[in-house]
């Protein structure tokens, strides 16, 4: 029996259905030759969960700022207004008729809105208080002017033609105000995108230390390994094998868990809509809602948190190998 | 197949260990590497199998200078070597079955590709009734047999085995050397570390490497 075993040691090695014994499950079954058992696989399922939430609520964020940032400086840029200054020697009421006229004729003006008197002083109660007596100030007029999107008037030559005939006339496109948005949001873009790579920092530390641990853990099966003829890249898979389903696990967990915080957030901003702490957040940061897209991210996030710490731990291992020679 | 020349080992700043071993081992050939407990048997092998690098000297494996060697040449020059570790060295999590067809797992082979062969195997060393039992539950003599058996389920060019009887009865003790010389007469060249002298006795054609005081000294 034993010569006929050996004497196969020059055939070529192909599958042979004459001598297959029938299919058992428990042969066929192979057990992960880096042991379950010798990770501290919860541990490190909760420490990279808790990673992604962090590292999904951070993309979220910045992608929340962002849309926001883009709808405030699109209806900002859809507006301008012009003040006319009460100045001695003219009718400011018939200064904004003229004003009116100039501005309705121009071409990109969709329409125009002349603030009463009662309405410009209404904007400035306030920082001056109720119960002045406007009357007593020179409080310029407003008119504010809905530009039609994509075809914007020419506000320069605008300008020009305000100040020709109307020197006390000031016209503001709002430029300012849309840099200075442009810039709070792209700096919380940029906070929000910092928080996000230290993060992944953090859980690719936080893979290494388990990864080195683990090797330490196995180093007799390791050394077994190689003895009987594993390849340094065949020893690193094992271990990525077991660090990506670690890694999936808790990317799953934490991603599932951010996605469920944004979508309460979402319900809680719906229903606290309309009150005055309601308004501010959706000012700030729109409806609160992520959309397709934000989940998208997130469900990505969570899919590249078990594939990070699979990679890693193959590369530290196929690293840690190599140095062994 | 294997020679070593002019070659020392020492651990730190110490005195050699292993001082001026050259030796060949011939394909084909049949040794038996004795010697008293604490001579160095372990140590010569781990030499062989390249887990340790001498201080001084040559060792050619298989026409390549070992001190040369890529990683990945090594591990194929690991392939053609089955060995026996004292400690039998099997994986606790690992099946009985497992255990033993793992140099073909490791090198790709489809688990339905060498399923019989291990089978075949396990049968031969009287293990077919302890297949899915793990080593944690094995006698010592069970474990050996296994150890054994891992080691020649690739057919290796050359095998090594460290005290490969020790935990077996004189019946099986006999069994398994007339495996060696089977294996022996089918072209693998085999090394056997032991000090067990009745072993050594049953068969007399086969050279003896005997290490004292830290070298080595060869009956042909």
């Amino acid at each position: 029996m034993i010569r006929a075993l050996l004497a196969r040691r020059t055939t070529v090695e192909t599958k042979d259905e004459a001598t297959a014994v029938p299919l058992d499950e428990a042969l066929a079954r192979e057990t992960p030759l880096v042991p379950t058992t010798s990770i501290a696989g919860r541990s490190l399922v909760i420490v990279i969960a808790i990673m992604t939430f962090l590292a999904a609520l951070a993309a979220g964020a910045a992608l929340l700022v962002a849309d926001a940032s883009v709808d405030w400086r699109s209806e900002v840029a859809r507006e301008a207004s012009v003040q006319i200054r009460p100045v001695a020697g003219r009718d400011v009421e018939s200064d904004v008729v003229r004003a009116t006229a100039i501005l309705v004729a121009a071409e990109g003006v969709r329409d125009v809105k002349i603030y009463t008197r009662a309405e410009s002083e209404a904007l400035l109660a306030p920082w001056l208080g109720q119960g002045l007596d406007f009357a007593e100030l020179p409080a310029p007029r407003m008119i504010v002017l809905k530009l039609v999107e994509g075809k914007r008037p020419d506000l320069a030559q605008l300008r020009r033609e305000l100040a020709e005939q109307l020197p006390n006339a000031a016209l503001d496109d709002h430029r300012l105000w849309v840099e200075r948005l442009g810039q709070m949001a792209g700096a919380a873009v940029v906070v929000a995108s910092l928080i996000f790579v230290l993060i992944v920092v953090a859980a690719g530390l936080t893979v290494a230390f388990a990864t080195r641990a683990a090797m330490v853990g196995n180093r007799e099966i390791i050394e077994v390994l190689h003895l009987v003829g594993a390849a340094d890249r065949y020893i690193a898979r094992q271990f990525q094998r077991r660090f990506v389903a670690l890694g999936l696990r808790g990317g799953l967990i934490g991603g599932g868990c951010a996605m469920a915080f944004f979508l309460l957030s979402g319900y809680l901003a719906d229903q606290w809509r309309a009150t005055p702490g309601g308004d501010q957040i959706e000012a700030m940061f729109g409806s609160l809602s992520l959309g397709p897209r934000g989940f998208a991210v997130i469900a990505a996030i969570s899919a590249a948190a078990g594939l990070l710490t699979g990679f890693m731990s193959q590369e530290i291992v196929f690293r840690q190998l190599r140095r062994l020679q | 197949m294997l020679s070593f020349e002019d070659v020392g080992l020492r651990y730190g700043t110490g005195s050699e260990i292993l001082t001026d071993l050259s030796f060949t081992v011939e394909p084909r050939s049949f040794q038996f590497l004795t010697g008293p407990s604490g001579a160095g048997k372990t140590t010569l092998l781990k030499l062989v199998l390249m887990s340790l690098e001498p201080t001084r000297g040559r060792i050619t494996l298989f026409g390549r200078d070992a001190a040369t060697l890529q990683k990945d040449e090594v591990t194929d020059i690991r392939r053609r070597i089955g060995v026996v570790f004292q400690d039998f060295r099997l994986l606790d999590h690992l099946s009985l079955y497992e255990n033993v067809a793992l140099p073909l797992r490791v090198i790709g082979r489809d688990e339905g590709s060498y399923r019989a062969e291990v089978l075949e195997l396990l049968r031969w060393v009287g293990l077919e009734t302890r297949i899915t039992a793990l080593p944690s539950v094995l006698s010592g003599g069970e474990k050996q047999r296994a150890a054994i058996a891992r080691a020649l389920i690739v057919r290796p060019e050359l095998l090594l085995a460290d005290e490969p009887t020790g935990n077996l009865d004189p019946t099986l003790a006999r069994r398994l050397l007339r495996l060696f010389v089977e294996l022996h007469k089918s072209g693998t060249s085999v090394v056997i570390a032991t000090h067990d002298l009745a072993l050594m006795d049953q068969y007399e054609a086969a050279r003896r490497l005997v290490l004292a005081d830290g070298r080595l000294h060869v009956f042909e």
